[in-house]
Formats: C-alpha cells, structure tokens, sequence
C-alpha cells in the first residue's frame, strides 16, 4: 500500500461512485463496498493512486463502485492483472475484489502462486459459498451435501478452506470478516491494505437470491435455540503476528491454532486477523535485489526515449557479448 | 556445391558443415568453435539447430554455413558431415554427395540399422528397403558403400587413438582428455578442409575465456588433430577447402529468439511475462540475463522479468502492466497462445497496447514442440473470439526480427492495439552472422497520451474510450492524477462503464475498427509487403517468415540461369493490406504460394481478402524448414509446366 503525501484530505465520498448498482436489493456486497470506501479514506489515499481489480461475477462489478481506477477483468484473472499493475507502478494501492467461484476455481492456479510471489496487493474474496451471476450453482466454497436452492440436488463436491489455501500458498497476512459487520470489516480491510505483502481477506456475506442456507438471520443465529450471532470475533489470546525474530517453534505453534480456528465453522465462525506475518519480503522488494535500477525506474516510469525521440537504449555491450570477431 | 573447387574456379567460397549426435553430447559446443573460426575468419556465417523434445540421449545436429556472401538458410546437401556414433551418421549420410565427404568413427563403421536405439523404424525400414534394392546389407556398412558409390568421400577417424596420443601429450588421464572430442571433431573437419590452424586456435581461446588449463588442452587438441589428418591423408584428398577471407567488418551472431529480445530492448520494453514453452522459452531468458543494461547517456536500465504459473497469467499480467504505461510483452508458442486468446481479446476491447510474441512450432496441441512451422497465422490474425482490431507483424530473418520487435510497441501504442508479432521455430534457433545492429534507427511512438487532469475539476469519470473519428482515444495510465475511469472486457460506455446498449455498442465496434483503417493508411509500402528480385517480373513468389532466406537465395539461383523473378516478402498479414497486393499481383503470372504448412494459411488470407489464388501453392508440413534445393527444383517443375497447383515438400531421409 502506498499512502499520500498530497496536503489534501480525501474523505469517503471520493471513493463513492454513482453509478446506479445492480447487485440485488440485501446482497452482502454492499457491506463490503461501504468497508472499501472508508477503509481507502480512513488510510489517507488519493483515489488516482488506487485501483480495484474485479473479476467476473457480482464481486467482479465492485470497480464501478469505487471513485478510482477500476479494472473489470477476466474471470478467474485479476491476479494475474493486479500483479502487473502492481509491479510496473509500485505506487499504486491495489486491491482484486473477487468471488470464491472467481478465485478458487477458476482462477485458483493464480490464487496460489501469486502465493508465492507475495506481491504487494490485497485481495477482497467475496465468499457467498454460490456462483450467484449464473443463477446460483455451487461455489468451491459451498460444503458437501448441502443443497442451496436453485441446485437440483445435493453437492456432492467437497469444500475447500480458502483459508488453509491462503496459508498453504504463502500469504503473509490472512484474515476474515463478515459483510454485515461493517466495523469491523472497515479495520480488517485497512490492516490488509496497509499491510506491505501479500492479503487475503476472506469476507463472509450472504447471497439473498440464490443461498437460501447461510442467510443473514443463519449468520445471525437466529435459527438456534439460544440466539446468537454465529460470527464471532478471534479469542483474544489468538496471536496472528510473526516477525522475523519468531522462533520455528512459535510459526508451528501458530500454524496449529490458524487451523484449529480456521477449521471452525457452524455455530461459531471466528473473525479477524489470523496471520500478520512480516518475516518474508515482497516481490517488489525481491526484483529491487536483483535489479537496482528497479526502485527508480519502474516499468512503469521508465524513460524509453532520447531527445530525438529514439530509442535511448544502448546494446554495445551486449552486442560484445555476442561479436564473432 | 564444394567451397572452393581444387580446378581452381573462382567461385565465391559456401560451405555447409554439418555436426550431429546425442543431444547433451557437446554438438552446440562443437558447433559454437568451429562458427567461431569462421566468423574470426571473416566470413559470414548461417547457423541451424535441429533437435527433439527431450533433454539428453535422442538425436540433433547442427548446420554451419560458412560463406563469403551473406546466406540466409541452410543447405540440405552438405560438403562435409562430422559424426560421433552410429544415428548420426545413419541419418545424414543421404544428404551427402559427389565430392562431398563423412567424418565417422571406426566403430561406427558396420552396426545394424534396426539396432540404433532410436532411429525411428520407419526409417530403418524404408533406408533397409533402398540399401536391399542395391543388394547392400541393412547396416551403416551397407549405407557408407551406397555413400561411396555416390561419390561421397569416407574419412574414417579413430578418434579414441587421437584422445591416447593427447593424453600422453599434455600428460593428462585419457577421461580428461577425452572432453576434448568435440574441438578434435572439428580440427579434423578444418584440416580436412585445409583451413588455416590459427582461426581455430583463435575460437578456442574465445569459448573459455579465462580457463587456460581447457584452453591449453583444447588447442592441444586441435594440433594433434591436424597431425592426425596429416599423417592419415593427403589434404588435397578432399577437394573441398575453406579459406579465411578479408573482412574488417565487425559481426555478431545472433540467432532470433535473441534478435527478438534485442530488438525489445531497443524499443522500450519494460515488463516481460511468460510461461516456458519451446520455442519461445529462450527469448525470456535471455531478457532476464540482460535485465539491466545500458542506455547512451551512460546510465542504466532495466526489464522486470516474471515466469509465471501458465500462459494465461502471462498476458494478463503484460496486459496489467500495459495499463500503466509500461511498454509490455510476453512471448510464447501455439499452445500458450491458445490459451492467452481471452486475455488477447480483454486487451483488445480495452484497447490496450499489448505485443504478444508467438514462435510456432508445429500443431495442433502438442504437436512437435522443436520442430518448425507455419500454423499459427489463422488463429493469431483472429487472436480471440469476437470482433476486435488486432496487428499481426511477420519477420523473415534476425535482421527484420530485431526491428519489427521494437516497432512493434510503436504500433502497440499508436493504434492501442495487441500486437501479434509472428515467427516460427525455425527462425528461433537459426543463428546468421550480422553487422552491430543500429538502435537509433528505432524511433519511439508512444502514440496518444492524455494529460492528467488533476483534482480540480467536475468532469467525472474520464472517457478513456471516446469516439473520435480516426478511432484513436487519448489513453489514460493507471494512476494520473484526476483521470479515473473503468477498464472492462464487458463493452463499454466512453468512460468504461458497462453496457449493453445497441447504439453505444455500434459506436464502439466501430470505433475501434476504425483504428485498423488508420494502420492501413499510415504504415509504409516497405513495411506491409517487401519486394525483391525484378520488380517487373511476372513470375512472382509469395510466402511469409522464414521461407526468405531460402526464397532470396532461389532467386539468385533463377537469375544465374537468366530467369527473371519477384518475391513478395509479407510483412504486415493483419490489417491485410489488400489494396498494394491487388495491385502488386495484378500481373503475376504464375503465382507461386510458399508456406510451412498444411493448408496454406497465407494463401486462405489472401484469398479472403483480395480473391486471389496461386497458381501453385508449395507446402511443407514436416516440421523441417524449406530449402533453396527444394524451392529451385519446385521453381524448375513449374516453369516446364508440368507441376501440379498443390506441392508439398518432403524430406523422406532427415
């Protein structure tokens, strides 16, 4: 994330778009949306600096939410474009907003090697366990046997923990929140956005129209017999942090109860931040090791030209490289 | 054919020298020393690389044309042929001919074809079934008596007897030695050919800069080859020579792969992606040896570089950074172009300037990953599904590749289009010798750009996607300040929003369609169709990449013997410039097609948009690239009228 040095203050509203929105009157998305635009706000960024990535999909349509740069991508591809983006202009603030279907199916090849990149981006998944622009079919998300309503029979393919898969990639922030918890989706997105690597930040949101099991009264309990909410914030004593000074047997112990917690689910969903890890440099930093000119010369702002408008490229030395003579 | 003919004759020196054998076995290596000597001698150099998809063990070879006149294509007869076991010399004794000669091991000299472990039985059965005709046994004996009633010289080495004698020379153990085999290959192969020690001893120097102890055995290596040839042979027995000849002129070889990565150096490239893949994997990783480099004012510079996890990553992390304004890139083959089709057409109706490299190979699917061909130009001149502009730029040599690289990106910008730039295997692992290439002859043509805005003002989201007349929109970068606006593959408003309406949606189309008008009204002649040979001709060749080389040289070939012909090099295949070749074909009797592939893709293009077709259209889909042999013979049966209108070329023994 890259914050302002510009004396003016944006305020919220400048992330606001008013686009006429067309996800359906209930939908999740909104909480979502709302978060984003506080969170950039509240982080002091310049709405020229920040660009949101969508996929394909209602999640895919956020960009024309925002007041800033928005690219409507592939589906299955904003990772891929983020990365580019990011790379070629670290100054920009990037964040995909994309669904579980968009970033666990068909785009889960980017999903876990930009792992492994760790690039400086923050990824919004909106997890409504359904593919809900195509009319409700199952989502990667969605556990086996259970049968939303517009599926003509039970699931019989498993859910995957996008979590675990975050973890297992390389992820160095994970965390997770709930559409209807706007508050706390306003910190949770400002901690992964500030946070310099690669974040993942599972939202939980229901689907209205098409998932007619994990509703906002279910989120809510209200189906238990001693109602309460079913999302819970992370226990207190859940430490997320590791820095290069944790020693291997706190990672492993931290990874036990990343598990644990992140393999609740039911009555009682925890929340929050599950890893901060710092210890891993970001890919940015990684090119700027190899290539010094990187850190002045990004691909983006790079001088091409001569005064003469000519190449000001000079190959000799390559070229000696390769003489025969 | 010979190099320099004993009678004297004052032909300008051609020599082909072929080196084959196991791949992992030093061929490259063998090969890279004795261009080296000839390119320290002054003269220009052709080199061609054939090898399978594997990475050690099945068979590969490399040719090396050595001439005073610059070639641009291989010989399929050679003058001579270095082998170091059985396959090699099993596969490449049938190109040989009167006069020219074979290099091979005693031991290689009587082993039975069906026991070569892996020559193709088809090969085995049919070379079986000629030597039988001839009452020869199916063996290399059989083949090396076949090869000498043809004319062919056998020069039988025993080079296990010259790795002993070198041994003892620098008094070193015989496995140390041995390591030495590929320099004593070709330091039989130049004494035999009676060129001069020193150039040999000057490309040794040069392979290990710095290493004296391998230098010193490596020249050691070269004497006592000479001392071998010596004491074995008369030098004159073989009547082909090469001599060194003056040339102040200073060379490099470059082979394509690198002539395309050079040439996006020079025109700006800042960001490259890919997924490896033959034969377009070593133009990435020559980019990412060179990720830094100069520029005139003294500094540096730079190329991010990433690998990415599939092809479809690959464009649409080029696509991302394009965005920004960073000049970007990935390269591929056909299969990883396939795949990028989506993110093609993403860029395409986001109009973002984008230059995809696509080196064919042959396909469909898998195909044959290191083999040659032409089978790409219908899918890379529609690039995805849907309507949408797209330039497609072909290159038919190193020299033509290096600079349609670099203006590639200019086309990118200008017209804010994809930019498919065209080549084939062939072209990729071909190497030619060429003079230091000229970078400021590359001019830089960032097209339109618009001016941020800044924050004060009410104008909204910016129209990134305005209608305009020549279908040009001033293009915003990702991040200018006060221009915000959407990207979408969806079609859009001006500003980018979605949308489904049918007026906004014609205006768009043709918008963008509008811009390969534009293309077509702006790039020169020169730049779309290039012509050589007699401009009045009416005999008149068409084909595309890197059939040139040997097409120039079938030119030359047909004016030896007074015949008068024109070659029409295609260039820019998309937008096709139907008008100047309507024109140009207007007298152009017969029409010859020459394309690497099955159905004449040119052909089917040009047909589709001028309603012409050949008079012949000469194909080769074997995955071995053309020869100027092949093409003069074809050229031969056309002219005496007796050549059917679809010709395919065949290498029944390569």
């Amino acid at each position: 994330m890259t914050t302002t040095t510009e004396e003016k203050k944006y305020t919220a509203k400048d992330f606001q778009q008013p686009n006429a929105n067309d996800w359906c009157p209930g939908c999740g998305d909104f909480g979502i949306i709302n978060a984003m635009h506080q969170a950039c706000s509240k982080l002091g960024l310049d709405p020229s600096s920040v660009v949101t990535v969508g996929g394909i999909g209602c999640s895919g349509k956020a960009p024309y939410y925002m007041g800033n740069y928005g690219v409507h991508t592939l589906h299955g591809r904003p990772i891929p474009f983020a990365t580019g983006i990011k790379l070629a202009n670290p100054d920009l603030t990037v964040t995909v907003t994309a669904g579980d279907g968009d970033g666990l199916g068909i785009g889960a090849g980017h999903f876990v090697n930009v792992g492994r990149r760790n690039v400086d981006i923050t990824y919004l998944m909106f997890d409504n366990e359904v593919y809900g622009l195509t009319k409700g079919q199952a989502a990667p998300t969605l556990a086996m046997g259970l049968q939303t309503k517009s599926l003509p029979g039970p699931n019989i393919q498993m859910k995957l923990n996008p979590m675990m898969m975050a973890y297992a990639s390389g992820f160095t922030w994970i965390g997770r929140g709930y559409s209807y918890n706007v508050k706390q989706l306003v910190e949770l997105t400002m901690a992964a956005m500030a946070h310099p690597g690669l974040a993942f930040l599972d939202v939980l949101q229901p689907c209205p129209t098409y998932n007619d099991l994990h509703t906002k009264e279910w989120y809510a309990g209200k189906d238990m017999e001693a109602p309460r909410p079913r999302v819970q914030a992370l226990d207190e004593s859940y430490n997320p942090h590791i820095d290069a000074s944790t020693s291997e047997e706190d990672v492993l112990s931290h990874a036990r109860r990343f598990m644990e917690e992140t393999h609740r689910w039911g009555n009682e969903i925890p929340t929050g931040v599950f890893m901060e890890n710092t210890s891993v440099n970001n890919f940015a930093e990684r090119i700027r090791e190899r290539v010094t000119t990187y850190a002045e010369q990004t691909p983006a702002r790079k001088v091409i030209e001569d005064s003469n408008g000519n190449s000001n490229v000079d190959l000799t030395g390559i070229f000696d490289e390769l003489a025969v003579n | 054919m010979a190099a320099e003919s004993t009678n004297g004759t004052a032909r300008a020196q051609d020599l082909a020298w072929r080196v084959g054998g196991p791949q992992g076995s030093g061929v490259d290596t063998a090969a890279l020393i004795f261009q080296r000597a000839c390119g320290i001698a002054g003269l220009h150099l052709y080199g061609r690389r054939e090898y399978y998809s594997n990475i050690m063990g099945r068979h590969s070879y490399y040719d090396v044309r050595a001439s005073e006149i610059p070639r641009g294509s291989h010989r399929d007869a050679v003058d001579l042929l270095t082998t170091f076991e059985s396959e090699t010399l099993s596969r490449h004794l049938m190109a040989l001919s009167a006069g020219s000669g074979v290099i091979y091991r005693k031991d290689d000299a009587d082993v039975e074809l069906h026991k070569i472990t892996y020559l193709d039985e088809r090969y085995a059965d049919d070379l079986a079934k000629y030597l039988d005709e001839r009452g020869l046994p199916p063996t290399t004996a059989g083949q090396l008596a076949d090869a000498e009633s043809r004319g062919v010289q056998l020069f039988s080495i025993d080079f296990d007897e010259v790795v002993d004698q070198l041994a003892e020379a620098m008094d070193v153990a015989q496995a140390i030695a041995g390591r030495a085999r590929n320099t004593l290959a070709v330091a039989v192969s130049t004494a035999l050919l009676d060129f001069p020690r020193d150039y040999v001893h000057k490309a040794i120097a040069k392979t290990w800069p710095g290493r004296q102890k391998i230098i010193d055995l490596n020249l050691k290596a070269v004497d006592q080859a000479y001392e071998f040839v010596d004491a074995n042979y008369d030098r004159s027995d073989f009547g082909v020579t090469l001599r060194g000849c003056d040339s102040t002129e200073k060379r490099m070889i470059v082979n394509g792969n690198q002539a395309v990565a050079l040439g996006k150096l020079a025109g700006g490239l800042a960001f490259q992606s890919y997924y490896p893949i033959s034969p377009a994997t070593d133009e990435s990783v020559f980019l990412e040896a060179h990720e830094e480099f100069a520029t005139k004012d003294g500094g540096q510079t730079n190329v991010v570089v990433v690998q990415t996890e599939d092809e479809i990553s690959a464009v649409t992390m080029a696509a991302g950074a394009a965005l920004t304004g960073a000049r970007a890139s990935t390269a591929t083959s056909g299969p990883g172009f396939a795949l990028m089709c989506e993110g093609i057409g993403w860029a395409g109706i986001n109009e973002v300037p984008l230059v995809v490299t696509n080196w064919q190979r042959g396909g469909p699917s898998t195909g044959m990953p290191t083999r040659t061909e032409q089978g790409d130009l219908r899918l890379a001149t529609t690039g995805a599904h849907g309507d949408f502009p797209i330039i497609v730029v072909a290159s038919g040599d190193v020299i033509e590749a290096f600079y349609d690289a670099a203006q590639c990106f200019n086309y990118a910008d200008r017209y804010q289009s994809v930019v498919v730039h065209i080549l084939d295997k062939a072209l990729s692992s071909s190497s030619r010798t060429v003079p230091y290439l000229d970078t400021d002859r590359i001019k830089i043509d960032r097209g339109q750009i618009a001016e941020p805005r800044g924050d004060d003002h009410d104008d909204g989201a910016f129209h990134r996607y305005a209608v305009t007349e020549s279908g040009v929109s001033p293009r915003t970068l990702l991040g200018q300040q006060g221009n915000a606006h959407w990207c979408t593959g969806g079609e859009h408003t001006p500003e980018g929003r979605v949308t489904e309406d049918p007026v906004i949606r014609e205006e768009q189309i043709e918008k963008r369609q509008r811009k390969m008008e534009l293309a077509l009204r702006e790039i020169p002649l020169e730049d779309k169709v290039k012509i050589y040979g007699d401009r009045d001709a009416e005999l008149t060749i068409v084909s595309w990449g890197s059939n040139k080389g040997a097409i120039l040289e079938t030119l030359d070939l047909l004016e030896a013997e007074g015949i008068s012909a024109r070659y029409l090099h295609a260039r820019l295949m998309k937008p096709f410039p139907a008008e100047e070749i309507t024109e140009l074909l207007a007298t152009a009797s017969p029409l010859v097609i020459i394309e690497a592939n099955f159905s004449g893709q040119y052909a089917e293009l040009l047909r589709a948009n001028t309603g012409i077709t050949p008079d012949h259209l000469v194909l080769k889909y074997n995955g071995r690239p053309i020869s100027a042999e092949e093409l003069i013979r074809t050229m031969h049966e056309i002219l005496q009228g007796d050549a059917d209108s679809r010709i395919v070329l065949r290498n029944h023994y390569q």
